[in-house]
């Protein structure tokens, strides 16, 4: 490592908080808004705006996250916020991004750090505007894209995205006499695609808001790794989950405690694994069944146990044969040419 | 190098708008590839690499993009510059409306295309037209020195507080977009006292003006907020006038005159012989050429005709077509673009300028003339047999409201 690449690395770590009593007090993220009770969505919010702070523009894309925080007159957004089209966030983030580079640097405006965030659901990340994501991660503007994944296209009322895992119902997947699991494709895999094919990323990450302290920084350390950072947080969705909202983070938890969620940074070419993840990779805590986490959430009652053991099969997977777990669905080099 | 004093070179309408993006020094710029227009990009990105304009260069994943990253650096406060041509400016449409209604000023060039399929490179109206009803302010320039002139006053008039709306300025693909121009370039001095800096004001998004722009609204607001628009595109009169009148104190020059081309001083149209005109032809874009000739040709022959070029589309001059056509016999439109299965089978610019004329005492007979697509040349020829249909028409009760132009299988 050169010295200078040291130096970027310390400044990520500088601001790291130990404890959630270090945690700015004042929030950026405040009344107003109308999400469902137990949003997880609207946590992960608010975490972004209380740890970026004053000097931040947010730009959200279509979804729930726009509709339900920014009704007229009663936005939830203290910091400047704009919108932007469904498929739009990575032009979105470029577009405001390169702006303020211009008027810096040609004396129009102040020159200060102002963080760019923009988030997008899943529906409008990895399906509509994936392509725009990507674009916007090969520049070198300094720009996060933080994708709160639902798991659904929830602001129409719960349908089908690439991103619903295996089998759970929404109305786009709902059971019927002749077919029981109508959701067949496998979650799309959004961070490894991310930092496989983006050199100028530097910082990526999973994150859970049932982690506040790990998720504070992770978006902290995306804001200072400097270029273009993505973040893909799991979010529990009562409404489209099917659940009581009072186990919100217990869901939260449970994602992570089974391996279907590993949480792990991509830093400048390392994984670092997180929380219960980092234990179950070294192998010192032992994953829960999958079906803990299945059977809590209605988006699953009609599983029956082949269901249910061809989810663990897929998750034992990700754990045992991939070479680097949870991350990667890449075996080792022989086993690939047998 | 920099250009300093007034100066003229020879440039194609994609390059005089870029030169012109350079003289208003925009700040962020968005590109796509798509024929003709691009070379308006491949010129910004020559100026950035030789050190003449200071500028972010993006290159999007698509038109959608393209016009996401303008509008977002718009609403931050850099001047954009953007552009596209046929199924690109289609494929952009969902950030192109927006664009309008978050009352982001940027200007765009639509080398005008035809849409697929099957494919056609060359000039159609209808690309630019889609957007002639969510607030766009829509320009048609037939020059390469209008290309710059008007790409400059469309910074001027967009940004204007009263206004706050995008321009798209349109040229005739081919035609306009690859053929080369003497242009005359200002002294970039005086292009700083035609065009002050582009300045938001209270809606500029930054952290010391904390906004949230384009929440949800629904029934509550929306009507009024459509409203607001509306007043800014009907304050757009005014201010074109304004910046018409601005340009001409500040450069010497009537927007679009050269050496060469003198034109009367109306920033909306462009009317040629028509005070005694019984026969006046209408069109947008470079159909003004054949057309200037055909009507010479024609009054040696002692046929009356003339010509009313519509310049800006949005807002639409229906007063200025009311003045210029209320005297005409027969009024002959020619569309570069069609509407299928609109009244009477016409094309866009002829239910337009049939619209404004419906308040007349008496009316002029309207004709519709449908042709150029794909970027098929309308003749002097053709235009001459326009004009001969419109003298058959003036004489007879009006048997017939639309002709295809030089159409296969359809003699006109
Ligand atoms: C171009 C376009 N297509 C469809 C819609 C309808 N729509 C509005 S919100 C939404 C859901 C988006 O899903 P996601 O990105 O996952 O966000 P969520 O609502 O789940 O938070 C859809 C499909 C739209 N607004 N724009
Ligand atoms: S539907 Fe889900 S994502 Fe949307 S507000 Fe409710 S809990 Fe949040
Ligand atoms: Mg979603």
């Amino acid at each position: 490592m050169t010295e200078n690449e040291l130096e970027k690395e310390e400044r990520m770590y500088k601001s790291i908080i130990k404890t959630i009593k270090q945690a700015p007090l004042e929030e950026f993220y405040t009344s107003g808004h109308r999400t469902c009770q137990g949003c997880e969505s609207a946590l992960l919010m608010r975490y972004l705006a209380k740890i970026s702070g004053e000097r931040t523009i947010v730009v959200g894309a279509t979804g729930c996250m726009y509709v339900a925080n920014t009704t007229y007159y009663t936005t939830s957004w203290v910091v400047p916020w704009v919108h932007t089209q469904l498929g739009g966030s990575g032009g979105a983030a470029l577009g405001t991004a390169a702006a303020l580079r211009a008027l810096m640097r040609k004396g129009k405006i102040k020159e200060e750090p102002i963080n760019v965030i923009v988030f997008c659901g899943d529906l409008g990340c990895a399906d509509m505007g994936l392509s725009g994501v990507s674009n916007a991660m090969t520049y070198d503007y300094n720009l996060l894209i933080i994708l709160y994944d639902n798991e659904s296209s929830a602001n129409t009322d719960i349908q089908e995205t690439s991103m619903t895992p295996y089998g759970a119902q929404t109305s786009f997947s709902r059971p019927g006499t002749a077919r029981r699991i109508m959701k067949r494709r496998w979650k799309k895999n959004v961070v490894p695609m991310i930092i496989a094919g983006h050199r100028n990323v530097r910082y990526a990450a999973t994150t859970s808001p049932a982690y506040p302290l790990d998720t504070l920084n992770k978006i902290k350390k995306a804001l200072s790794a400097g270029g273009p950072t993505f973040i893909h947080s799991l979010d529990p969705c009562p409404k489209g989950w099917d659940y009581d909202p009072m186990y919100s983070h217990e869901l939260g938890t449970l994602a992570v405690e089974t391996g279907i969620w590993p949480l792990y940074e991509y830093i400048d070419g390392k994984i670092v694994y997180n929380e219960p993840t980092k234990g179950i990779v070294e192998g010192r805590i032992k994953r829960k069944p999958v079906r803990e986490y299945l059977e809590k959430q209605g988006r699953f009652s009609h599983f029956v146990e082949e269901d249910y053991d061809y989810f663990q099969k897929m998750v034992d997977e990700m754990y045992e044969k991939w070479e680097i777990p949870g991350v990667m669905p890449i075996r080792s080099v022989e086993l690939a040419r047998k | 190098m920099t250009q300093v004093a007034e100066k003229e070179i020879l440039l194609n309408g994609t390059q005089a708008v870029a030169y012109a993006a350079m003289y208003a020094d925009v700040d962020v710029t968005a590109a796509y590839p798509i024929r003709p227009y691009t070379e308006v990009m491949d010129t910004i990105s020559k100026l950035i690499a030789d050190g003449q304009l200071d500028a972010e260069f993006i290159i999007a994943e698509g038109e959608h993009g393209q016009f996401e990253i303008v509008k977002h650096a718009s609403l931050v406060g850099a001047r954009t510059l953007v552009g596209t041509s046929g199924v690109g400016w289609l494929y952009a449409m969902e950030a192109i409306v927006v664009t309008a209604t978050d009352r982001a000023p940027v200007v765009a060039v639509i080398g005008n295309r035809a849409l697929d399929d099957p494919g056609a490179y060359g000039v159609e109206h209808n690309d630019a037209l889609m957007v002639r009803d969510v607030g766009w302010l829509l320009v048609w320039v037939d020059t390469a020195q209008e290309a710059f002139d008007t790409a400059l006053l469309a910074y001027r008039i967009g940004e204007d507080p009263r206004v706050l709306i995008p321009v798209g300025v349109s040229m005739d693909g081919g035609f306009l977009t690859h053929s080369e121009q003497i242009v005359r370039l200002p002294d970039r001095e005086l292009v700083k006292s035609f065009l002050p800096p582009y300045d938001r004001g209270k809606l500029r998004v930054h952290p010391d003006n904390p906004i949230s722009v384009a929440p949800q609204v629904n029934e509550d607001w929306v009507t009024e907020i459509r409203r607001q628009h509306d007043e800014g595109m009907e304050r757009a009169r005014e201010v074109i006038k304004e910046a018409y009148e601005s340009f001409k104190k500040t450069f010497g020059r009537y927007p679009g005159t050269t050496r060469d081309i003198t034109m009367p001083e109306n920033p909306f149209v462009e009317p040629y012989m028509v005070e005694d005109a019984d026969v006046i032809l209408v069109g947008m874009g470079t159909v003004s050429k054949p057309m200037k000739v055909a009507i010479k040709n024609m009054r040696e022959k002692g046929v009356k005709a003339g010509m009313l070029r519509i310049r800006w589309f949005r807002p639409f001059p229906a007063e200025d077509v009311m003045k210029y056509l209320a005297n005409a016999k027969v009024v002959c439109v020619v569309d570069r673009d069609y509407s299928l299965g609109s009244p009477f089978r016409g094309g866009v610019v002829y239910h337009e300028v049939r619209s404004s004329l419906y308040d007349l005492d008496e009316r002029p007979k309207v004709l519709s003339f449908i042709g150029g697509l794909g970027g098929r040349e309308i003749t002097i020829q053709d235009v001459e047999k326009i004009i001969k249909i419109g003298v058959e028409q003036r004489d007879t009760p009006l048997t017939r409201h639309t002709y295809w132009v030089n159409v296969r299988g359809d003699p006109w």
